[in-house]
């Protein structure tokens, strides 16, 4: 009996090209974009929705085109940190991005759920992990592809803790997409962030560089440091707990310029 | 997914797709040589799992949506607004847009109307007495 590779007359549904064409229409809305910065940390609770929402105010302050993609789908927190009360939001059927402070063009989960409410999909609730995490990659899929983000010179990602959803990207855009990594001064964060970092330069990622978020209080530690050594990347920030409007326009300047991420892969 | 016509050596043909409305999918296939035509059934899981990746068994016969997957398949958990609705929305103050929102929600969903438009507005603005909102 032949195989599966051996069986080689055209499929009709086309499953990969599906597949393909979903990619290239990512590709396609990406192509306006100058550069992709994903803001990401091992570690929750360490602010990197806080420091993606406040470097893309300083950087649309400062003149360039911003968007964030909230990629928390499930504590997505970007719209209480960049809502502009007056501007008219995305929606299911308005898919232009919402316009939050400063100009910032962002779309986030949690402009589709009501307050409070948790991302929850339709479909069987028994087993539901099998196909959760292909769900959640595909609303991240059509967040990219679906927003009309128009010309931007940059575009940032605010992660979930974990890993999960950098690879997801790295299978949606087709290319490992440039890091930016946050964590606060303890040793505790330290050892989580390293993971997160490891990962991502095993995947092919560039690191831009470490905030550290939280500096100056209770927490005591070195993470910055000692990550900044052991992956000969530069600490860009050092973020206090009161942070003026300056402390956030001096990172724009030192975020190195990344590559774009779609280039190589279509 | 491929079905190969043991008999005949021959990859099957898809044929139909089916979607019975109780979460379960049939696709059928024929062989081109000697028409046997096979189903195949999935359970909602698989059926999800699929679903969850937005493409169509049998191929896609329209271009996709915006927002497809999230539209069919996140729980809102209210009614949906329509573009009217929504621009209508936004001239209500920010400070109180809120809590306006909440209160036509709430009337749609005490009488299970799965969108907001601007007349079911006009409509829940005369019933709840809430002229100039």
């Amino acid at each position: 009996m032949r195989t599966y590779h051996q069986l080689t007359d055209p499929d009709r549904s086309g499953l990969a090209a599906q597949i393909g064409a979903q990619r290239q229409r990512v590709a396609e809305r990406l192509a306006g974009v100058r550069r992709i910065v994903v803001v990401m940390s091992g570690k929750g609770g360490v602010g990197k929705s806080y420091v993606t929402a406040n470097l893309g105010r300083a950087a649309a302050r400062s003149g360039r085109a911003v968007g964030v993609v909230d990629a928390d789908l499930n504590g997505p927190t970007i719209p209480s940190l960049l809502q502009d009360g007056d501007a008219p939001c995305t929606t299911h059927d308005r898919p232009g991005p919402t316009s939050g402070l400063d100009g910032v063009r962002y779309v986030s989960m949690g402009q589709f759920l009501e307050a409070g409410a948790p991302l929850a999909f339709k479909g069987p609730s028994a087993e539901s992990f099998v196909w959760r995490g292909a769900m959640e990659a595909s609303a991240l899929r059509e967040f990219l592809a679906d927003v009309e983000w128009g010309a931007l010179d940059l575009l940032l990602l605010d992660l979930p803790p974990g890993m999960q959803r950098y690879l997801e990207l790295c299978d949606i855009l087709g290319n490992p997409p440039a890091v930016l990594t946050v964590t606060i001064p303890t040793p505790e964060s330290r050892d989580a962030v390293r993971r997160a970092m490891r990962a991502a330069v095993d995947h092919g990622s560039e690191l831009l560089g470490i905030v550290e978020n939280m500096v100056g209080g209770e927490l005591k530690g070195t993470a910055a440091d000692d990550l900044a050594r052991e992956f000969a990347i530069p600490v860009i920030a050092r973020i206090p707990w009161h942070p003026t409007p300056d402390a956030w326009n001096q990172l724009v300047t030192r975020i190195p310029d990344a590559r774009r991420t779609t280039d190589d892969a279509r | 997914m491929k079905f190969l016509c043991v008999e005949c050596d021959q990859q099957m043909a898809f044929a139909e797709r089916d979607l019975p409305g109780d979460g379960t999918l049939a696709a059928t296939f024929k062989c081109p040589k000697c028409g046997r035509v096979v189903a195949m059934l999935t359970n909602p899981m698989e059926t999800q799992l699929v679903s969850s990746l937005g493409v169509e068994i049998g191929g896609r016969t329209v271009p996709a949506e915006p927002f497809e997957t999230v539209r069919a398949n996140v729980v809102t958990g209210g009614p949906s607004w329509s573009a009217g609705a929504q621009e209508r929305l936004g001239r209500v103050p920010s400070f109180v847009r809120g809590m306006v929102k909440k209160i036509y929600a709430d009337y749609a969903k005490e009488r299970g109307i799965a969108e907001i438009t601007p007349s079911i507005m006009d409509t829940a603005r005369a019933e709840l007495g809430l002229e100039g909102m």
